[in-house]
């Protein structure tokens, strides 16, 4: 692992606060925006950026309401009940799968201490025991680390390493449900991401330990509410193409100790220091998606907003404008005032040609185009 | 998403305020629609928490869950729903009209109206859809009984939600999809979902621009969400107290009056928008086709209608038949819908000129009384030389369609830099010289398109009886049973 200077630099990047674990979430989203800086950085220093945000006036609207919490643990709970009983029926009655005797280890703490490289050491222990010997089934709450961007980040996973001939699963238990066989899609797939990398990270532990990767399955078991009811189901996803994405965007992430190297030698995120200065000076990469899994988002559309990206309009404007990042510029093509570039000429015309059929297709049906005659001001 | 509608949105961003992007309203909407707002509790599938609903926006009713979690309550929930959709739906066809019969003489009907809903977003349509997957299977007899309008009411839910999902179809709209579909805002889609904030792009209210609104939009305290999942802030911090002092209560009017003021007070500020979202839909003309698939929408409501009496719960799952069906329709009515659209909006037929399936222009030349004489009989087939900027990608032999008269036909004898050669071909008359009229002279302005209204045909599909093995053979036929009706609601 890299644990060398960079790992220093981070740490004073972070300033007084204690850093914060990466979980599945986090590390499914970074790759949904490898490209920024600001978040690669944040996340890697370990940086509680809700904390941030909320000092810098953007809090981040990921409040839980207590009723789906309350749910998500009642149905948790049920599911690992006397030794995850009802788990095991629906794995041997559902998936066929011939389960013999079983065994549970509960990971979450170790002799009443749930320092993380404890809890690491003792999820390493147990898990090269079960592969040497085969034996043992259940591993509730494994601690598994993954290196992300040339830092170590532990993953606290709320799921059960399943061991059956020799392989292993990832049993993920989620509270929304699936209603004749099926399941609102979005859930699903974040679940299959979040799923993914533990998947992942539980390879890179058993390949560490001398064992081949593929003894952790890509199949996930997925265990949901049925219908409108409080039993579960067991659902079997296949989680090959999400593991192919994570792998590549990780391994794609630009290196952290890179950016890091660039930034001002005094640069820290403090709550307390210039956090605003401080946050501005790396630079982000703002897309609408963010909005549903970075923290930092308001505080970043503010920004994109206030110097007219055009991505701040979503990704497909900005895609459909080839390469013109300012709203102002775009405009400014549009209405000819702007000579374009070389390397900017077809979307310019295209821009062009698009201004003209709109303003003539707004006048042939009776409608000015001035700016401030559109919308309909008038109604309110 | 086009160039041509990014730049709307840039020139919105830019004005502060939205941007057209129809020129006519491309759905129907009915003199009375039936506005509901609903609420589910966060977390479950489908466990109904209140909604407000009405057709006047004066008088909106409010239904409400004092425990989500209980299911006598949920089930009485649906009762009370189910009185105010039915007597909707009842009341809002209008008379029978006869229509000439079918070609194998069968007798057809059709009611001069048919009941509109509306929600505010698609959230709203998905969970009706649950409501209504979790309320059809219900018997009104044996050890689980409920109401005998909760199991119509589910029924009537799943056929309205499955329409919602036929292009075009103007039964059950979503409120941001029918402004998105007029307007371009200075934000992302994904902002536009917020009822709130797209109405205070379009329609700010007075003394504030598109960003001001919508900025205050996103604050729930201020705009609570459209639904139907609730703001986290206010479950935890308002909602739960008052379901908590209602159930130690032990069920006491005051603290069940208490759980319906708060949740007024959550769904009163949407009702209002969903209200001014209409009358800012109004305030635009209807476009040319809007009646004809209006049409369509009161023939299927016609037929559920008629049906209703004969035919079973709606099965969990499509048959392959059933599912195949469904899906040619609904690409044969996106199809019909686009070219509809563009024909009737010269600002949807820009779209299509910017991507080089239709241009405009100016006649150059022209050459009404032109016969081509290289067949057995002279045929009468005119040229007109169009000049246009457009960026033209038809190839020689396309056939095309005169946007303001698509029966005008013609065909691309060639294009060069900056006009187009037409050979008319229909919309000219019999005889062998043209009506008077029918072709365009030299400086008149034109639009052709390559876009032919319903060129999507109709197909075949085997009865269910004959489903092929491909795709699993026939399907046993669906009969509810009682453990649909039986099942669980927690």
């Amino acid at each position: 692992m890299t644990d060398t200077a960079p790992a220093l630099d981070l740490d004073r990047l972070r300033g007084a606060t204690p850093p914060r674990n990466h979980d599945a979430r986090t590390i499914a989203a970074l790759t949904a925006n490898p490209g920024c800086a600001r978040r690669g950085v944040m996340d890697a220093a370990g940086v509680d950026k809700d904390a941030v945000s909320r000092t810098l006036g953007f809090p981040a609207p990921f409040g839980q309401s207590q009723f789906a919490i309350t749910r998500g643990n009642v149905f948790e709970a049920q599911v690992k009940a006397d030794g995850c009983a009802e788990l095991l029926t629906l794995l041997r009655d559902r998936l066929g799968l011939a389960v013999p005797e079983v065994s549970y280890d509960d990971l979450e703490v170790v002799a009443g201490n749930e320092g993380r490289e404890l809890r690491h050491a003792r999820t390493r222990r147990l898990l090269r025991r079960a592969l040497d010997s085969g034996e043992g089934t259940l591993y509730d709450h494994p601690l598994l680390r993954l290196e992300i961007a040339g830092q170590v980040a532990y993953l606290e996973p709320d799921v059960i390493a399943f061991q059956i001939e020799g392989r292993f699963h990832i049993v993920e238990i989620k509270s929304f449900a699936v209603i004749d066989g099926q399941a609102e899609p979005s859930q699903v797939a974040a679940a299959a991401r979040q799923a993914a990398v533990y998947v992942l990270a539980l390879r890179r532990l058993v390949a560490e330990l001398g064992h081949p990767a593929e003894r952790v399955s890509h199949e996930v078991i997925l265990v949901c509410p049925e219908n409108f009811s409080n039993r579960p189901t067991v659902t079997p996803v296949d989680v090959r193409p999400q593991l192919a994405v994570l792998e590549r965007q990780l391994a794609r992430l630009t290196r952290v100790d890179r950016i890091v190297a660039e930034l001002p030698e005094d640069l820290s995120f403090d709550l307390a220091g210039a956090l605003d200065e401080a946050v501005r000076a790396v630079e982000a990469r703002y897309a609408p998606e963010c909005m549903s899994s970075c923290e930092m988002a308001f505080f970043c559309r503010d920004e994109a907003r206030a110097c007219g990206a055009t991505g701040a309009l979503g990704r497909s404007v900005r895609d459909d404008l080839g390469g013109v990042d300012s709203i102002g510029t775009a405009l400014a093509l549009a209405d000819g005032t702007l000579e374009p570039a070389a390397d900017l000429a077809e979307t310019a015309a295209q821009l062009r040609t698009a201004a003209r059929l709109r303003a003539e297709a707004l006048q042939s049906a009776g409608q000015g185009t001035a700016p401030d005659g559109a919308g309909l001001g008038s109604v309110a | 998403m086009s160039v041509l509608t990014s730049l709307a949105q840039l020139e919105a961003a830019a004005a502060g305020i939205a941007q057209p992007l129809a020129t006519v309203r491309h759905c129907h909407l009915a003199d009375h629609p039936l506005v509901m707002v609903p609420l589910k509790l966060a977390g479950e599938a489908a466990a109904p928490l209140a909604v407000m609903i009405g057709s006047d926006p004066a008088a909106p009713a409010l239904l409400a869950v004092p425990q989500p979690r209980n299911r006598d309550l949920r089930f009485a929930f649906a009762a009370e729903l189910a009185q105010v959709v039915l007597k909707h739906i009842e009341t809002h066809h209008g008379a029978v009209e006869d229509l000439p019969p079918a070609k194998d003489g069968t007798e057809r009907i059709r009611y001069t109206d048919a009941p509109q809903l509306l929600v505010p977003n698609r959230g709203g349509v998905g969970f009706l859809r649950m409501l209504g997957r979790s309320t059809r299977f219900r018997r009104t007899d044996g050890p689980y009984a409920v109401e005998p309008s909760v199991p119509v009411l589910g029924r009537w839910l799943t056929w309205y939600t499955d329409r919602h999902d036929h292009p075009g179809s103007a039964l059950l709209m979503t409120m941001t999809e029918a402004l998105r579909l007029h307007w371009a805002t200075g934000q992302s889609s994904l902002e536009d979902g917020n009822l709130a904030a797209l109405l205070g792009w379009i329609a700010p209210p007075g003394g504030m621009d598109g960003p001001a609104a919508a900025a205050r939009a996103e604050d729930p305290v201020l705009s609570p969400p459209a639904g139907p999942v609730t703001d986290p802030g206010f479950d935890n911090e308002v909602l739960a107290p008052a379901i908590a002092a209602f159930d130690a209560s032990g069920r006491d009017p005051r603290a069940e009056e208490r759980v319906r003021r708060v949740l007024e007070g959550q769904l009163a500020p949407t009702w209002e928008l969903m209200w001014r979202a209409v009358e800012v839909l109004r305030a635009l003309p209807e476009g040319a086709s809007v009646p004809a698939r209006w049409e369509r929408d009161r023939d299927s409501f016609t037929y559920f209608h008629q049906t209703f009496g004969e035919a079973y719960p709606q099965a969990r799952r499509d048959s392959p038949v059933r599912a195949a069906k469904r899906l040619h329709d609904m690409e044969r009515a996106q199809d019909a819908y686009d070219a509809q659209r563009a024909f009737d909006d010269p600002l949807v037929m820009a779209e299509h000129r910017l991507n080089g399936l239709a241009f405009g222009g100016t006649v150059t030349e022209c050459d009404p009384t032109r016969l081509d004489e290289s067949g057995k009989r002279p045929k009468l087939r005119p040229h007109l030389r169009v000049g246009t900027e457009d960026p033209v990608r038809l190839d020689p032999g396309t056939e095309v369609c005169s946007a303001a008269r698509p029966g005008l036909k013609g065909r691309v004898v060639s294009v060069d830099g900056a006009s187009v050669l037409l050979e008319l071909t229909g919309g000219l008359g019999r005889k062998l010289t043209p009506e008077p009229g029918s072709v365009p002279g030299v400086g008149a302005r034109v639009v052709f398109t390559s876009l032919i209204p319903g060129s999507f045909g109709p197909s075949r599909f085997p009865d269910k009886e004959n489903t092929p093995w491909t795709h699993g053979g026939p399907p046993a036929d669906y009969e509810p049973t009682d453990e649909d009706a039986a099942e669980d609601w927690s």
